[in-house]
């Protein structure tokens, strides 16, 4: 009986949600439009958080509205009516989530090509899927092993509710909601995300993998993935992502966090390939991510690989900060813009231990009017004796229209340490072209042959059943770009 | 008639290169192309292969009784002529055996064939590897990169060997090459030459004649042909050079 009763409560609740107005006549359960402390409790109490987040919440907001949006990007966008955005949507579990005649036959044609489906990478062998649709984590797969080797790895809301200590302890740690305007939107507003977290000695025996999509009209996309490796733990976590077209532009302001201790390494790979505006440079997605590494303990290691082919707007610069004495930090990115993309990435690498180690082999392709930038920056402190880093950042342009560019910034404060920064910028020649041509191989093919074969050094450090969805992926967004 | 070409008229940036050659290759026969230099030996293989940027403005190139001059550099490819470049070019990044399995199907595709399987792909390159003594570590690396002009010229012979052409062209082949190097070279298109196929050979000099001994000789003056012969000429060529055919033509 008590069950029942339960259940009538349930009910009461969904049911004077909708009286409130709710858009019960759509397929996706949102939160009004525009944003304001109320959007904030709104999104907390769907979520039935308690207390404490809800306060991260609002302090997060309350700072936001403070401050000012970041101009010094080398991108331009119309101005964000941030009131004018939807920042919670739900999706309902019978309906369908989308139509296809809504979306672009191109992008259809473009997955098919890619052959990548929800359902296929569940089928992936080995890989873990947290798959996040429209802001709610609506399936979690291979628990079961995960949990044996005492691996968490499930949605961030259901972190909040079943490992709060963990949560309260570490979300906000590597990137505070004061960080930068982004971050703190998101840091209000954040809807879901991934929570994984590696106990002590544990190699995580799959490569985990979150699959987002953005699926509802004029909904912005706020993820939160906060990655905790325990001492002398292993995990590899890949991140892919696409999204259907859509006419406005949508907002994405995700935020990752990872904490390595002492002897423990994250390897985080993304492949993201978001919507990214038709042929004119109408619609896509604004991608302003915070993404960043704390190498807390010693001799940890924290490795970005990122292979950016999609999103209107690019603007991300995952970093390490290296803390821990002899600690190492990564960063691989092969970023592709193409028609009227715009990119806006690199890396940071903040040294602060002793020997501490950092690479960054940064590759733009610009295509079609597109504008690659890459920007980043090494900062040595004063403790970070016997420090090194090494920069490689190369730029290939296809065509004559399109810009690369390369805003490299270094401070380093002590005597003991080197930096090395390389930077080069090609273009695929005629003669290239004919010589593969003259091999049978045609010119859409030799353009795909050749910027993976100047991506290789990045392709190599992704996951295998990424590196072949990432190679597909340069040569399809580069299509149609010369000749 | 294998290739056959009919009063050929070549412009590069509306300058005329080939002024009406006419020349005619069947299945099974070597023909060297000579001449000084400036006289379009090169624009020549860059015509039959279909680069961008040779408008051919009159004539006609018809290969296995087909006019070839409406096809693309890769269709003409794949209908199988080869040309070995005189400078071969680097293509970063990109293995050796990537790039010849992309030529290879590709060639497949376009004959309606399913790609090549693995195994017997791997197969075949160690086969090939043997006959143009290439060293397998070469085909492990990035096309041409960091190969020396002579690994670079076994390696556009080694292409040759995996695509099995029709039609091969050998562009300056013996140009930068020193004599182990031109043996190589040589011994490998010697190993290819079959009743089934036809090279044609444009060299400045007679020395990789000594190796790949030619049945026609063909002299390339202002944009034609000038003068045909047997293997002679070429001895003829090197011991006279090339003044008597000018003032012939001249006069």
């Amino acid at each position: 009986m008590e069950v029942n009763d339960n259940d009538t409560i349930l009910e009461q609740v969904t049911q004077n949600e909708y009286k409130y107005g709710f858009y019960t006549d759509i397929e996706s359960d949102m939160a009004p439009r525009g944003l304001s402390e109320e959007t904030v409790r709104f999104i907390s109490a769907k979520k039935d958080e308690p207390e404490w987040m809800l306060e991260f919440r609002l302090k997060a907001f309350r700072h936001w509205i403070t401050m000012k949006e970041p101009e010094w990007a080398h991108i331009q966008y119309p101005k964000i009516d941030y009131q004018d955005i939807i920042y919670y949507s739900a999706p309902k579990r019978k309906k369908e989530l989308s139509s296809l005649d809504e979306v672009d036959p191109e992008l259809i044609d473009t997955f098919n090509k890619l052959g990548i489906s929800l359902e296929e990478q569940k089928h992936l062998s080995g890989v873990a899927v947290d798959a996040v649709i429209d802001s709610v984590s609506v399936k979690t797969t291979f628990q079961d092993t995960l949990s044996k080797h005492g691996v968490i790895f499930c949605s961030f809301s259901e972190a909040v509710r079943e490992y709060p200590e963990l949560v309260k302890k570490y979300m906000g740690s590597v990137v505070p909601y004061t960080d930068n305007y982004f971050a703190a939107l998101n840091s209000a507003v954040f809807s879901d995300g991934s929570f994984c977290f590696i106990p002590n000695g544990v190699r995580c025996p799959l490569e985990l993998s979150t699959y987002f999509r953005i699926n509802a009209a004029n909904t912005g996309q706020f993820e939160r993935t906060l990655i905790v490796a325990e001492a002398g733990s292993y995990v590899s976590y890949m991140e892919g992502c696409t999204a259907p077209m859509r006419d406005e532009n949508q907002l994405h302001a995700a935020i990752v966090e990872i904490i390595a201790m002492d002897d423990a390494e994250v390897k985080y790979s993304t492949v993201q390939n978001w919507y990214p505006g038709n042929k004119e440079g109408k619609g896509g997605v604004y991608n302003f991510v915070t993404k960043r590494g704390l190498c807390k303990g010693k001799r940890s290691k924290i490795s970005w690989t990122q292979v950016e082919t999609g999103s209107a707007i690019t603007w991300k610069y995952p970093s390490c900060v290296l803390m821990g004495d002899n600690s190492v930090g990564e960063f691989y990115s092969v970023a592709v813009t193409n028609n009227h993309q715009q990119a806006d990435t690199g890396s940071k690498m903040i040294h602060i231990g002793k020997n501490t180690r950092s690479t960054i082999i940064s590759k733009g392709i610009s295509a079609g009017q597109s504008n690659n930038s890459y920007r980043g920056l090494v900062k040595i402190l004063s403790g970070a004796v016997n420090s090194r880093n090494f920069s490689q950042c190369d730029s290939l342009l296809l065509g004559s229209k399109c810009g690369a560019h390369t805003f490299p910034y270094i401070e380093t404060k002590n005597e003991s340490s080197i930096v090395e920064h390389e930077a080069t910028t090609s273009k695929i020649s005629e003669d290239q072209l004919f010589y593969c041509n003259q091999r049978g191989i045609d010119t859409e093919k030799a353009i795909g042959l050749i910027v993976n074969g100047y991506a290789k050094e990045v392709l190599n450090k992704l996951p295998m059943e990424f590196a072949v969805e990432a190679q597909k992926l340069l040569s399809i967004t580069l299509e149609g770009s010369v000749g | 008639m294998l290739l056959n070409i009919k009063n050929l008229h070549v412009s590069i940036d509306g300058k005329e290169i080939i002024r009406g050659l006419n020349l005619g290759v069947n299945k099974g026969e070597v023909h060297a192309i000579m001449g000084p230099n400036g006289t379009g030996k090169s624009t020549l293989a860059a015509a039959i292969t279909g680069r961008d940027g040779y408008d051919v403005t009159e004539g006609e190139i018809w290969f296995k009784g087909k006019n070839i001059i409406e096809l693309s550099a890769e269709e003409r490819a794949n209908e199988g002529i080869f040309l070995s470049f005189q400078y071969p070019v680097e293509i970063p990044g990109v293995s050796m055996t990537n790039f010849l399995r992309t030529a290879l199907n590709a060639q497949r595709e376009y004959h309606g064939k399913p790609p090549v399987p693995a195994g017997e792909f791997l197969k075949m390159m160690e086969e090939k590897k043997n006959l143009v003594e290439i060293h397998s570590k070469l085909a492990n690396r990035s096309v041409n990169e960091g190969f020396s002009g002579g690994e670079k010229k076994k390696n556009e012979i080694f292409q040759m060997a995996m695509l099995q052409p029709t039609l091969a062209i050998l562009d300056e082949t013996d140009s930068g090459l020193d004599i182990d190097a031109l043996k190589v070279v040589a011994k490998g298109v010697n190993q290819l030459r079959s009743d089934e196929n036809a090279f044609v050979i444009i060299t400045h000099y007679q020395r990789l004649l000594d190796y790949i001994v030619p049945d026609f000789v063909h002299v390339l003056f202002d944009g034609k042909i000038v003068k045909t012969g047997g293997k002679n000429l070429a001895l003829e060529l090197e011991e006279r050079g090339y003044e008597w055919i000018k003032e012939q033509h001249l006069a």
